[in-house]
């Protein structure tokens, strides 16, 4: 398969794992942003082939994961409507909110669905015009400019009866949130490449210089990681805090691309709750003044009956929120692998495709609940 | 303004002439009940279907032998109709898999039809012809049946349940309990092609890209192998789940595991490129036309290339070993050299696909 296989071939990863075992001198602690990343390393069994020094920390880059408790309540009370559709990715289905989660709200009887555009939800909503339509719109800048035309799809279709609950979340505010946490041990980022295709890479210069950490633009195939985690450990080693693009066949923009006009043109950045983060400041995204009449949340406002929303916490067993500041690899959690398992998520991390830690459950990591906890370390 | 013709004698009120369309009265025993069964069903299958002349409350059917087998499967697949088949091929096909892999050659079945109300009379006739085309194909002979009418609303459509009769060869004895340390596990052919298929005719994606379900009846792989005197240890057909289910199954529990060679699992340029898009796992996506077969490790090739003889079995290769490195758990060594646990499939999110 054209530009799939060359950055998959053996004999490159290799050679690559060879000249890493060079670079290496001392001790290293990275993060991999990206829940795509975390999961391409442990497909490809690319962790194996790192130098022992070398300890990969996953990031918080899983949309689904980080969407808050008190966001999927809402989103499950508009379900539980009648007359409303709401549509959204297929991996928030699983995602357990405070009480229960969308699937079991379809069961019972809610009109829930799944696409794979948010195109298609405008599609729906102009096709039933007798129904209220609600999308779900989870996801880091990737997502954002396809949900943002969707809106502006339906403005120019005129549809009264679609509408959006916004819960997109942006990638830096989160890495500058885990940089200036106290106890940070994050060296080095290697940054989502696809994250930049959209963004450009211009702004994680203040990161780099400010808390003297390199961040290098890495795709998602081996060669790419094998290539991004190379450059970093380089820069790691001779102490240069610079940021490096290696995803170049991708990422063609050091500023933002065209793709982030439409992202612009209807959200505005806000203070936003992150699951297991808790509220970090200008790091989501809101539908902007003029485009409020499409908000979900001023359409549907949550009413008395609803499930109790103010504080709303993960469970207090699940220790999703210190593996996505990358303070505990899911292996580690004491829930991991016996209370928590894909089929019986207690976090989200364990629902998601991208999620660290049904990353690990994937690739069949045994728990180990009395290792290493980098918690006691400091 | 003009009254609907009604038909005397009908308490039912029907418009005059019936549109070519399924009504609620279709399912209620009467006079409609049979006009759909004779007009419609009965013909449609013709030499396929049971004797018209000989309807009962049940059909006598003579197997030779001492052993049969019978199974049962619905078909719920939407959409109806997509690339490399439909519901009513499926629902024969599925069917005469399952008693193939069992090591039994089809000899009855049974056609349940539950159609909704308001269901095109062309479609249902263009899905009958297509059963008695699958039927004919697999030699088989459908000799009773059912068909109920549910309101609109109460189903998608139409569903189809099969049930099916069929002959064991005698001696035989396939399961895990007869597989081995050592053994080579053989897919017939490139996997995943049905489950993305249908995901893709419903989603409407890759368009034009040629991609097909693998819908076929395994009958003649099957036979290729037990009766030319092949040492076959387990045999299945790798439908929901797709592989990795049917390897999950065969190591529940055994003292023994299985190790998959990853590059060696055959999968078309168009489904690896749809799975990759799709972050699928080409492992766990149905197949509807192949077998995996455990024989020994000395009969592996002589089966790969006798699957190889048959056009149904051109991409038959050994995918996988049985090994006693890891009892219970199915494993894949990458293209890196290294290994990974494969999990169970889970129940994804894939649209009905059978």
């Amino acid at each position: 398969m054209k530009y799939v296989d060359e950055f998959r071939l053996p004999a490159a990863v290799r050679a690559q794992a060879r000249r890493l075992a060079t670079t290496v001198r001392q001790p290293w602690t990275i993060m991999e942003v990206c829940g795509g990343q975390t999961h391409a390393f442990l497909k490809y069994g690319l962790e194996e082939l790192l130098p022992a020094a070398v300890r990969l920390v996953h990031g918080p880059g899983c949309p689904v994961c980080v969407t808050s408790v008190s966001m999927l309540d809402h989103a499950i009370a508009i379900a539980s409507q009648p007359g409303v559709t709401l549509i959204t990715f297929a991996d928030m289905l699983r995602v357990p909110g405070s009480t229960t989660d969308l699937i079991r709200t379809r069961a019972a009887g809610g009109d829930v669905r799944v696409v794979y555009s948010p195109l298609d939800a405008v599609t729906f909503a102009a096709a039933h015009p007798d129904r209220e339509v609600v999308f779900f719109a989870v996801g880091f800048e990737t997502t954002a400019p396809a949900t943002a035309l969707a809106v502006l799809r339906a403005e120019r279709l005129g549809l009264g009866n679609f509408s959006m609950l916004v819960a997109h979340v942006l990638v830096s505010p989160a890495m500058e949130a885990i940089l200036a946490a106290p106890g940070n041990r994050v060296q080095g980022f290697l940054a989502a490449g696809h994250v930049c295709t959209v963004t450009g890479y211009a702004h994680y210069w203040a990161l780099a210089e400010r808390f003297r950490v390199p961040i290098v633009v890495t795709g998602f195939e081996p060669t790419d990681l094998m290539d991004g985690i190379t450059t970093l450990l380089e820069l790691l080693e001779t102490g240069t805090a610079v940021v490096v693009n290696r995803y170049s066949r991708a990422v063609t923009h050091h500023e933002a691309g065209p793709a982030f006009t439409p992202v612009t043109a209807v959200y505005d950045v806000v203070d936003t709750e992150w699951r297991g983060l808790g509220v970090i400041a200008r790091s989501g995204l809101r539908l902007n003044a003029r485009y409020q009449p499409y908000d979900a949340k001023k359409r549907f406002p949550r009413r008395h009956e609803l499930p109790k929303l103010q504080v709303v916490s993960s469970p207090a067993e699940c220790q999703a929120g210190l593996v996505l500041q990358g303070r505990l690899t899911p292996d580690c959690c004491p829930s991991y692998g016996s209370r928590c398992t894909p089929t019986q998520p207690l976090g989200a991390p364990m629902v998601s495709t991208e999620g660290a830690c049904s990353a690990y459950w994937n690739a069949g990591r045994l728990p180990r609940p009395h290792a290493f906890h980098p918690e006691k370390e400091h | 303004m003009s009254s609907p013709h009604l038909s005397p004698g009908y308490d039912c009120p029907v418009p005059w002439p019936p549109p070519e369309q399924i009504f609620l009265g279709h399912g209620e025993g009467g006079r409609l009940s049979r006009e759909l069964l004779h007009r419609v069903v009965l013909t449609e299958l013709a030499g396929a279907g049971p004797d018209p002349q000989r309807l009962a409350d049940s059909a006598i059917v003579s197997v030779p032998g001492d052993a049969i087998a019978m199974t049962t499967d619905t078909f719920v697949v939407t959409p109806r109709f997509f690339p490399g088949g439909n519901i009513g091929s499926l629902a024969i096909y599925g069917t005469c898999n399952d008693l193939a892999v069992s090591g039994a050659i089809p000899v009855a079945m049974s056609l349940g039809l539950v159609i909704e109300e308001g269901f095109p009379l062309p479609e249902l006739r263009l899905i009958l012809a297509e059963i008695r085309q699958a039927a004919e194909r697999c030699g088989v002979r459908i000799v009773t049946g059912d068909t109920k009418v549910v309101p609109r609303g109460m189903a998608d459509g139409l569903f189809i349940n099969t049930s099916g009769l069929g002959r064991v060869r005698p001696g035989l004895d396939l399961g895990p309990h007869r597989v081995q340390v050592g053994d080579a596990i053989i897919v017939s052919g490139p996997i995943a092609e049905h489950g993305l298929a249908v995901l893709a005719a419903r989603e409407r994606l890759f368009e034009g890209r040629g991609l097909q379900s693998d819908a076929a009846p395994v009958q003649e792989l099957v036979a290729l192998l037990l009766d030319h005197g092949v040492e076959v240890r387990f045999l299945r057909d790798p439908t929901r789940g797709g592989v990795a289910a049917v390897l999950h199954e065969l190591v529940a529990q055994q003292p023994w595991g299985v190790e998959i060679d990853g590059p060696a699992v055959p999968v078309s340029e168009t489904v690896r490129a749809g799975c990759e898009l799709l972050g699928i796992e080409p492992l766990f996506v149905a197949c509807e036309g192949r077998i995996v077969v455990v024989v020994p490790e000395s009969e592996a090739e002589v089966v790969v290339q006798r699957l190889q003889s048959h056009s149904g079995g051109r991409g038959a290769r050994v995918i996988a070993r049985v090994t006693d490195s890891h009892p219970g758990r199915v494993q894949i060594r990458t293209a890196y050299g290294s290994i990974r646990p494969l999990v169970e499939p889970a129940g994804a999110l894939l649209p009905r696909i059978c």
